[in-house]
């Protein structure tokens, strides 16, 4: 197995949407950076979204449609002064469309350090069975 | 026809300022990046992870960076009499060979990065923490750098 170097880390702006529906709240909308993978078991969604916890988080699912959503808490307190501001933070938003092969009942979430794995396990094709035939 | 020709009929812009255009074009594109930006104000980008935000009150400096998915036991924190340095690496661990990535935008990677503080800190009494992803630095401004109000005797 070859051993890779660690290459440095870049830094990214967010990116920041102008939300189709009003927010409720004063701020920007941020669309979080996911990573999305699958296995054979379970389609993995993995999403940052620092500053957010678990009360502020909304997961939504409607007709097929995951909607992520998160309020990041406000950082400085009100006597500070500005210094310098390299990064905002506001609402996390982001939508996805989930094709029918997802078992929408077994969806876990957990979220550690401001980053949220959805794991969304696949429905299980229907096990075959054999009927037998009752003979009258 | 000639007088068609003089006001400005085709062929007559070679004789005009040729960077009209060019400086039309530039116009719009400033307003158009205004207001992709929301106006609202321009940071500073240092181009260098992490991102930071430098604020102050009376007594502390306080510097805040968004670290999400790296624990707190793997930062590496460390303050000189004016300066802060941050370092670290984002692991995002890699599935086993069975995974198939759909969309990869979480990136991995060390960092680190110093950043000067506008004046002198207590290197004693220097706290971080780590919450959400977010991680803050509590600086205690040393005596020399807090304001001392100075009253104007009168004569």
């Amino acid at each position: 197995m070859t051993t890779n170097e660690s290459k440095s880390l870049q830094a990214r702006e967010k990116s920041e949407v102008s939300s189709s529906t009003e927010q409720t709240r004063p701020g920007p909308v941020f669309t979080p950076t996911v990573d999305i993978f699958e296995t054979p078991e379970n389609l993995t969604l993995v999403a940052d979204l620092p500053g957010v916890t678990a009360d502020d988080l909304n997961i939504d699912l409607k007709e097929n449609i995951l909607t992520l959503s998160g309020e990041a808490a406000q950082e400085a307190g009100n006597d500070e002064q500005d210094i310098l501001r390299e990064y905002r933070t506001g609402t996390y938003l982001r939508e996805f469309t989930l094709s029918e092969m997802i078992d929408q009942q077994g969806i876990e979430a957990n979220l550690k350090d401001g980053v949220l794995t959805l794991t969304l396990p696949k429905v299980k094709a229907a096990t075959p069975r054999k009927i037998t035939v009752k003979t009258a | 026809m000639l007088w068609r020709h003089i006001t400005g009929g085709p062929g007559w812009e070679l004789t005009r300022n040729p960077f009209d255009e060019l400086e039309r074009i530039r116009r719009e594109m400033d307003v158009l990046r205004e207001g992709l930006s929301g106006g609202q104000w321009r940071e500073a980008f240092a181009g260098v992870f992490p991102l930071m935000n430098v604020t102050e009150d009376n007594n502390n400096y306080y510097v805040r960076a968004e670290l999400p998915g790296i624990p707190s036991n793997q930062l590496d924190i460390s303050v000189t009499g004016d300066t802060l340095s941050v370092s670290g690496e984002k692991v995002v661990p890699s599935e086993d060979e069975n995974a198939k990535y759909h969309r990869r935008e979480r990136d991995a990677g060390s960092f680190s990065r110093v950043i000067s503080l506008p004046g002198q800190v207590d290197t004693d009494k220097v706290a971080a923490t780590s919450e959400n992803g977010i991680l803050t630095v509590t600086l205690p401004k040393a005596e020399s750098t807090k304001p001392k109000q100075i009253t104007v005797k009168a004569a």
